[in-house]
């Protein structure tokens, strides 16, 4: 009795073990050429940086009709809906001056400058507060330089609202899909859910399939976009050739977004 | 000893109902929010942490308060804390329940919570609240269950309780600290950005959480016949007394900072909350409540004749217990989000529903302390340490 129960118990670890080992073994014989494997799929066309960055020609774009119209392809292609009232999600806006610099602001601006409006967006920071706070990874920064977020890790804690100097970070009150036009969402973004932060990603998902972001593509010049560690990049052609501030830089986090005002 | 709680008269189960009544209606609420989202609440795109994360951080204060009975007990053999040890324990262990009753409330995917366990980030400040929080809790809950235990059996508590305590007591500290850093560690929001707010939180934390807990110990006495004694009562009532004068000079610090400096992002919150800026003075009214409660209740306390005088010391301490609730578990958060990284007002102001919610969670918290009370009371009566009233 007590030999067979021992046989039986070495057969059944076998056989466990056996059942655990088989889908290894079997994907080793089909020697990575076989279907079912997990890969991402790299499109060769797709854009690379060490370190994106954008530099914002505000002498060219500063008016409100031109940034709102960069803002409406932005939060179409990326499904942003537009909530009245305080709740609302942004991921490209315009600001004054003084909002735009709060911390470098003048008593006697020129009347041409007070009157210009700033595109607003994520600064992508070098190092990101947001990034720091996240308690779940939800909000991360990518080699490149993008800081991204995962829709799926994020709890909607908000830390990293609290956390961003740039107040660039937009939390989904309520279903964002009540005030979008569900006919004419682009489906190839997804939609949120509620209860969870989002905001620009610098057109991740575009620069994957060898684009420039929605916003530069259509600002006709007036946005550049490349990379920043690349001493030969138009960014770094434009930095050179031109006065540039950023937002904020007290706050030390290293916005990857410069204006040339 | 859970059984103790399921024994009482007309009076305790009516209160148990009540509780009960409140969380059920604030369930249904949060069902609702659940539903619809955060929409729900009074909170925006600037001011992104409201009612509920201000009532958390005011309880992790009353959480901590336990430790000015427990520290004079275990450190300085003070043995008049004794009959007060196992309450400040236990309404550790509610100001915990309601602590994390809160997060949750306030958290717009609670059923992912537990991804700040599967992908564990310790460069997160949230991370290691969630470790100091929940370990705090469970000492408290190990510590007095123990102790209330051994009590009950008339034998010595066992010896491994001893090491227990004393790291309950730093971990007390570590608590509030921890929160503090919470805000502390923010770039852009000045009103947070201060190396001495965990200093603040921790006075703040014990003046107001030992004056709750001396209320409820008073609303005990009057309900159970359980008296910590005079001592006692006036050795606490010292430690609530300056612990508040620390608390308000620590404020003042902040006011000269800000104003002899004159830097502007140092002035902008507290501008706000003062006199108000840009036309919203929604605040005003409460600040102003607040010094002027908090100056009352420490002219009630300070001097030893008024402070011994056991008719005022319980509107004395109620008057503490707003101005510092006005302080932390209102201004703290919306002074904080105020003005936002552009330099505007967005107002905010609990909702119906947001209120509702946080009822509840006080609701559950009342229900812990209620249980674990009797639970307390019950077994010092049996062994003969009440004096059963006539």
């Amino acid at each position: 009795m007590k030999q067979s129960r021992r046989n039986f118990l070495k057969f059944a670890g076998l056989s466990a073990a056996g059942l655990c080992l088989a889908p290894t073994a079997a994907a080793l014989a089909s020697g990575g050429g076989g279907h079912g494997k997990a890969h991402a799929v790299v499109n060769a066309n797709s854009k690379h940086a060490k370190r994106w960055a954008m530099v914002i020609d505000t002498r060219k774009l500063n008016t409100d009709e031109a940034i709102n119209a960069l803002a409406e392809v932005c939060h179409h292609i990326h499904n942003v809906p537009t909530i009245p009232g305080k709740q609302d999600i942004k991921w490209l806006w315009e600001g004054t001056y003084s909002e735009t610099f709060p911390n470098q602001t003048n008593n006697f601006p020129s009347e041409e400058l007070e009157k210009r409006k700033f595109p607003l967006l994520c600064n992508h920071c070098e190092t990101p507060s947001c990034v720091r706070v996240c308690p779940t990874k939800a909000t991360f920064k990518r080699a490149d330089g993008i800081v991204a977020m995962d829709y799926h890790r994020c709890i909607g804690c908000r830390y990293c609202m609290a956390a961003c100097p740039f107040g660039a970070r937009s939390f989904n009150f309520m279903d964002p899909r009540l005030h979008l036009d569900m006919e004419k969402i682009n489906v190839k973004f997804p939609t949120r859910m509620r209860g969870v932060v989002e905001k620009c990603n610098f057109c991740v998902e575009r620069l994957a399939v060898g684009e420039m972001p929605a916003c530069v593509e259509k600002s006709s010049g007036a946005m550049t976009f490349g990379d920043l560690q690349d001493p030969d990049s138009n960014v770094r052609k434009v930095l050179r050739e031109n006065f540039t501030i950023r937002r904020n830089p007290a706050a030390g986090t290293e916005p990857g977004v410069y204006y040339i005002i | 000893m859970l059984e103790k709680a399921l024994k009482g008269g007309p009076k305790y189960w009516s209160w148990i109902f009540f509780l009960l009544l409140i969380i059920g209606a604030g369930f249904v609420v949060y069902v609702n929010q659940l539903q619809e989202g955060l929409t729900v609440t009074g909170l925006s795109r600037d001011v992104s942490w409201g009612f509920y994360i201000a009532q958390f951080t005011y309880l992790v204060g009353l959480a901590a308060s336990g430790v000015m009975i427990v520290l004079p007990y275990y450190f300085h053999h003070y043995k008049k804390f004794k009959g007060m040890v196992i309450m400040g324990e236990f309404m550790a262990i509610a100001a915990v329940v309601m602590c994390l009753g809160f997060i949750i409330v306030d958290i717009g995917q609670p059923q992912r919570m537990l991804n700040i366990i599967f992908h564990p980030t310790p460069n997160s400040i949230l991370f290691w609240d969630m470790i100091v929080l929940n370990g705090y809790l469970l000492l408290n809950v190990v510590i007095g269950w123990t102790c209330l235990e051994s009590e009950r059996q008339r034998v010595k508590p066992p010896k491994w309780i001893r090491p227990l305590a004393y790291t309950s007591i730093v971990w007390a500290f570590s608590i509030h600290t921890v929160t503090a850093f919470l805000y502390a560690g923010l770039p852009g929001r000045h009103y947070w950005l201060t190396a001495i707010l965990a200093a603040r939180f921790l006075a703040s934390a014990f003046c107001a959480g030992p004056a709750i807990l001396l209320l409820v110990v008073f609303i005990t006495r009057k309900v159970t016949a359980y008296d910590p004694g005079k001592a006692a009562i006036n050795t606490l009532t010292k430690i609530i007394t300056y612990a508040m004068l620390v608390n308000v000079f620590f404020f003042l610090l902040e006011v000269f900072t800000a104003f002899y400096s004159n830097i502007p992002g140092h002035t902008h919150s507290l501008a706000y909350l003062f006199v108000g800026s840009h036309g919203h003075t929604e605040l005003v009214p409460w600040m102003w409540t607040a010094t002027v409660f908090a100056f009352i209740s420490l002219a009630l306390l300070v001097p030893p004749k008024l402070r011994d005088n056991q008719k005022l010391l319980p509107w004395a301490l109620i008057l503490l217990v707003i101005a510092t609730w006005i302080d932390k578990g209102l201004a703290l958060l919306i002074g904080g989000l105020t003005p936002n990284p552009f330099n505007e007002i967005t107002t905010y102001w609990p909702t119906g529903k947001e209120l509702m919610i946080s009822m509840m969670v006080y609701a559950l918290g009342a229900l812990t302390l209620t249980i674990l009370y009797k639970i307390a009371t019950d077994i010092k009566r049996d062994l003969g340490e009440l004096v059963e009233p006539e």
